[in-house]
């Protein structure tokens, strides 16, 4: 759905390490090579109890295998660019921006609050200015959500100051 | 043979057929919403199915699926937009169609051949899946590490998009498993300190975090794009003169559909661009496809509902998902406390069957729910984005919190969803991250085990005939993307 232009055509004079096959490519070893770090601290097991290869040998080799393709991947695209994509619209950095907020929200106030939050600012942001379908998508429509789960699936959900007055 | 007559069980239950209504429904709401789908769809309903016995829960996922496979025909006819990835193809024929004033010839041809597809593959999936049950009866744990090594080369070298690229999301999908206690020696395997992570990471956040809320930050990208709806009057039944037109594109869709789908790969997707390609190197008019020729629906719509009934083969049989759909379906069967493979064929039958029966209503009920009503369901498509999403967001996060009572998921739900936008943005499909993560534990457990078996000898696998075949296989499925350029590039 995205508009998209090749890389080729467009790139040429762009610097490598501002190609997307080479962020994405680094980004990915980056953390593979963290990941393959923390497999070094695994507790090692006794010969006596372990089976076959110790716990931290098949996440060892999984990681190696990423680095390995990721790298594949990267000189492949030196020959055949990946195509670059748009830049991302603000409407997308919001959104991402409601996530933190219903994080935190979530975490230190009440977690009906974090949905409502996000619900509005999502709404709003995506071009919806009528107040009525602002209350609906962030009060009504989670209110039921929450009765729902609560009577049918018999869930409790984590105290905050909404849920406590409900609980009581 | 004998338990056939357990087909016909769910007929005889007023609950399932309640289930089967329903969940036919909401597959078909699910289906013609684009972004969502029965992928989506399943996970976010698995923790309802918690109120369920094992097979009403399955029968609602089952039809779901069923449904909401066709249902992404109604959208890709009207606007252009497939409402689910497997009706891509749809869209070629059956929007170009729609703005020739035939929406309803269109919806009609896609309706009929969606229900003969996926009945064909029912059928399949009754014959066959008994039949590869008993074959897996000869399989040990070594013929069970290469098969799942199978499967996921498979999903690289035929799914969509670059296979190297599927490998590192196959790969990423296993090491998604191995987080949390090993399950073999206890010990604890990238929790950083964190209790809730011993217990791993559940199926439910990772699947509707790549799926929905990755969705809703592609959606968010998308705020400004305008739909162009073509008006519908009616589902018209297809007439003699197009059934003589189609026939032989449906029966062969169904076939080829059927094959796919039995493949561990995206299923529906990939089934639906070959049944179409096919039905356009066999049409004596291939140069109406593309501008709304009634062929190139039918080739489409009968494969991908055809994968729905073969990629149920290998999950009820193997227990390896032979699609993302079917990986949720898998999820829901083990939280149900059943394991699927050949035990389950000899001591539940009847739950099998029924199963089966409850697939053959659903194509049923879809196509009457879709003849008559994709009028109405295609007006859901009129709900905004900007109202959808924030409602879909509520769902998900408290569906994922429900099966564990666990923010921690929410927190990794999310993670999901910015890691899976980011990925596909990138050509990545996620759909391998799913599959690895159902198969990881079967991978490690089984190499583990069979390590066991072989004192730490490697090359044992090779003196075992059915792991040795599927490595050649998944040699073979591997060199085939590069067999494949070559042959292009010679083309060149």
């Amino acid at each position: 759905m995205n508009d998209v232009h090749n890389e080729k055509g467009t790139n040429k004079s762009l610097s490598l390490f501002f190609k997307s096959s080479f962020i994405v490519s680094a980004v990915i070893i980056l953390i593979s090579s963290i990941l393959l770090y923390f497999t070094f601290t695994f507790d090692i097991v006794p010969p006596i109890l372990n089976r076959g290869i110790q716990p931290a040998t098949f996440p060892k080799a999984l990681l190696i295998l990423i680095i390995a393709l990721t790298l594949l991947t990267y000189f492949i695209s030196l020959k055949n660019p990946w195509k670059n994509e748009k830049k991302l619209p603000n409407s997308f950095y919001i959104t991402l921006l409601s996530f933190v907020v219903f994080i935190t929200v979530s975490k230190f106030l009440d977690f009906f609050l974090g949905i409502a939050l996000l619900s509005i600012i999502v709404s709003y942001f995506w071009g919806e200015r009528r107040v009525a379908y602002l209350i609906m998508v962030s009060i009504i429509f989670p209110l039921i959500v929450f009765v729902f789960f609560e009577t049918i699936l018999g869930l409790r959900f984590p105290p905050g100051i909404i849920t406590n007055l409900y609980y009581g | 043979m004998e338990n056939l007559g357990l087909i016909f069980a769910p007929l005889f239950s007023y609950k399932l057929l309640i289930v089967l209504f329903f969940g036919t429904i909401f597959g078909l709401i699910l289906g013609v919403l684009p972004g969502l789908g029965p992928t989506t769809g399943g996970a976010l309903i698995l923790p309802f199915t918690m109120t369920l016995d094992p097979l009403s829960a399955i029968v609602l996922l089952t039809a779901i699926y069923c449904a909401g496979t066709y249902g992404g025909a109604i959208t890709a006819i009207l606007i252009n937009t497939p409402g689910t990835p497997a009706a891509a193809a749809t869209c070629l024929d059956g929007y170009p169609l729609a703005q020739k004033g035939e929406a309803g010839r269109a919806l009609g041809m896609a309706t009929v051949s969606s229900v003969i597809g996926g009945i064909a593959s029912v059928v399949v999936l009754i014959f066959f899946a008994p039949l590869l049950a008993n074959l897996a009866y000869e399989f040990g744990q070594p013929e069970y590490f290469a098969l799942a090594i199978f499967g996921l080369t498979m999903l690289a070298s035929i799914g969509e998009g670059s296979p190297i690229k599927n490998l590192i999301a196959g790969a990423f999908g296993i090491l998604i498993s191995t987080v949390g206690k090993d399950f073999m020696t206890s010990i604890d395997r990238f929790t950083f300190g964190i209790n809730e992570l011993t217990e791993g990471i559940g199926f439910i956040p990772v699947v509707v975090g790549l799926f929905a809320i990755s969705e809703m930050l592609t959606q968010s990208t998308l705020i400004n794009q305008i739909l162009n709806r073509v008006a519908l009057k009616a589902v018209k039944l297809p007439s003699i003169d197009d059934y003589k037109k189609t026939w032989k594109t449906i029966i062969r869709s169904s076939g080829i559909g059927s094959f796919i789908g039995v493949l561990p790969a995206e299923g529906g997707t990939v089934a639906s661009l070959i049944g179409y390609a096919e039905a356009k190197r066999w049409s004596k008019k291939p140069e109406d496809f593309g501008k709304g020729s009634i062929e190139g629906i039918a080739g489409a719509e009968a494969a991908n509902n055809a994968a729905t009934g073969g990629a149920m083969v290998p999950t009820l049989a193997l227990g390896i998902p032979g699609s993302a759909t079917t990986a949720v379906i898998l999820t829901g069967l083990i939280i149900h406390g059943v394991r699927p493979g050949p035990d389950l064929f000899r001591e539940q039958p009847e739950f099998l069957y029924g199963i089966f029966g409850s697939m053959l209503i659903a194509n049923i009920l879809f196509f009457v729910l879709g003849f008559f009503g994709a009028k109405i369901f295609a007006r859901i498509t009129l709900v905004p984005n900007k109202l959808l999403w924030p409602m879909i967001f509520a769902v998900s996060v408290c569906g994922t919190y429900s099966l564990n009572q666990s923010i921690i998921d929410v927190w990794l739900m999310l993670l999901f969803g910015v890691i899976g936008f980011f990925m596909r943005r990138y050509g990545f499909s996620v759909v391998p991250i799913i599959i690895g993560l159902i198969l990881g534990e079967l991978v490690e457990g089984t190499l583990r085990q069979s390590l066991v078996i072989f004192d730490g000898n490697w090359l044992m696998f090779l003196q075992r005939p059915i792991a040795l075949t599927f490595f050649v296989l998944s040699l073979i499925a591997l060199s085939f993307p590069l067999i494949k350029r070559k042959k292009k590039n010679d083309k060149v």
